[in-house]
């Protein structure tokens, strides 16, 4: 049985986690595209993007397990945990149900996400400062295609138009948690160490509301309200189903080296 | 002695200049260890070996070979994507080209920094890019058609060196390139991207 982590145990390591789950989260539900995008040069596209961000939840898992110190490696936070301990973003968890959502998503993420590792590039901690400079590069080229995508689909037919603004109306009630910024979080800010998420929000409307009017598409009303948080292990109930997928064979074949190949 | 692949320099005319790690001052075992890898082909991209990918950034002999096996060394290398899946399989053929060499003890180190960009490969090997049909990656500052973030660059079609060409999907068989079209020759073509 994993520990649950309190908020203020290492919290480094935390943060840490929660770049990698993200990226190992989100990269999940682009492989679940696989085989069924709506064409050919976008299942490439799904397939490509889940690498990406594959990659990235390698590097910012096996620094957290480092940062762990209990002897773990990537592979085993990725598929021993439980979903308590995950630490992503509700957004990144839920359901692809269809393109439009997909994308409105995607849009919603990679707009934070370059922010994210935008600030993180100047960390004082040479590793998340090297990654982040690697990342960047990926996740700029995500950016681009999630926000031109948006636009032509609210630029598109009034299904694709409906498909896409229903998207960002359904997950408008994701985005207080991803500028929720913890003590232990400002303090890591503080340090210089990391950039707080609350500090990503000036840049991340600016950018949306670009794509959102080039969409015609509008901006949702928000509560501004959490509706719980991961720094506590709360989730959605999506998390534990896409983890059965995601840690199945792990879980099946638990022999003492683990299942690989 | 270490001997690091220079970093290219920024020109905003677009040329890149990279010092190829054959010209570089390194010891006789670690030019026998940079010779050996410089026939070591992306598996991928078959037309590059990976020195002119730049993805080797520095090899180090710690212990020379003994009548050529016995040897001890390092090679560090930096991935192009984070989640290129042809990593793995990279570092086991730098591996046995390295053991094959007689460098029995090879250790090969994952760096990070400075990041890759397409401006590591070589003006060379861009031109070996495009003789095997990729059409290579755009140096300088992008001029093509702008988008919300970022211009997209003019691609050459690698056939028939027309810049009339478009974007066929930003992705492509690899995680490295993007699929065109040319409308004057009308051949399909990959461009590898630029980063």
């Amino acid at each position: 049985m994993n520990a649950v982590y309190k908020t203020e145990d290492n919290p480094l390591f935390q943060y840490v986690l929660g770049l990698g789950d993200d990226a190992l989260v989100l990269g999940q539900r682009w492989c679940e595209w696989l085989s069924k995008g709506p064409n050919l040069e976008l299942d490439i596209a799904s397939s490509n993007l889940a690498l990406d961000l594959l990659g990235q939840a390698e590097l910012f898992l096996g620094y957290a397990a480092e940062l762990e110190g209990s002897g773990r490696s990537a592979d085993d936070l990725a598929y021993l945990r439980d979903a308590h301990d995950f630490r992503n973003h509700w957004l990144v968890e839920q359901p692809n149900d269809d393109w439009g959502v997909t994308i409105a998503r995607m849009a919603m993420f990679s707009l934070y996400h370059y922010h994210r590792l935008e600030g993180l590039t100047r960390s004082n901690d040479k590793f998340l400062s090297d990654v982040a400079t690697k990342a960047l590069k990926e996740v700029a080229y995500h950016r681009r295609f999630a926000s031109e995508w948006t636009i032509r689909l609210g630029q598109g037919t009034k299904e694709s138009h409906g498909r896409v603004q229903k998207g960002f109306n359904d997950l408008w009630r994701f985005v207080p948690e991803l500028f929720e910024t913890i003590d232990a979080e400002q303090k890591l800010a503080d340090d210089g160490a990391i950039v707080a998420s609350g500090d990503l929000r000036f840049a991340w409307e600016h950018d949306l509301d670009q794509v959102l009017e080039q969409a015609s598409l509008v901006k949702p009303e928000g509560t501004g309200r959490l509706i719980g948080s991961r720094h506590n292990g709360h989730h959605s109930e999506h998390l534990g189903l896409l983890l059965c997928e995601l840690q199945y064979l792990q879980r099946a074949y638990p022999t003492s080296a683990g299942a690989h190949w | 002695m270490m001997v690091m692949a220079d970093k290219p320099e920024d020109n905003s005319a677009g040329n890149t200049v990279v010092t190829r790690p054959e010209d570089a001052l390194a010891s006789s075992e670690e030019a026998v260890l940079w010779s050996a890898l410089s026939g070591v082909m992306d598996p991928e991209v078959p037309a590059l070996s990976i020195i002119d990918l730049g993805i080797v950034r520095a090899v180090r002999v710690s212990a020379p070979r003994v009548e050529g096996k016995g040897g001890v060394a390092e090679i560090d290398v930096t991935p192009t994507y984070t989640g290129c899946p042809a990593t793995a399989l990279i570092n086991e053929i730098i591996m046995a080209a390295s053991v094959s060499v007689g460098f029995g003890k090879t250790k090969i180190n994952l760096v990070l920094s400075p990041a890759w960009t397409t401006d590591w490969i070589s003006t060379e090997a861009r031109e070996k890019l495009r003789a095997y049909g990729i059409a290579p990656p755009s140096t300088g500052a992008p001029v093509g058609k702008a988008t919300l973030f970022g211009a997209l660059p003019v691609v050459t079609c690698p056939q028939c060196g027309s810049q009339n060409t478009e974007q066929v999907s930003e992705f492509g068989a690899t995680a490295c390139k993007a699929m065109y079209r040319c409308k004057s020759c009308f051949e399909p073509f990959e461009y590898f991207k630029c980063i």
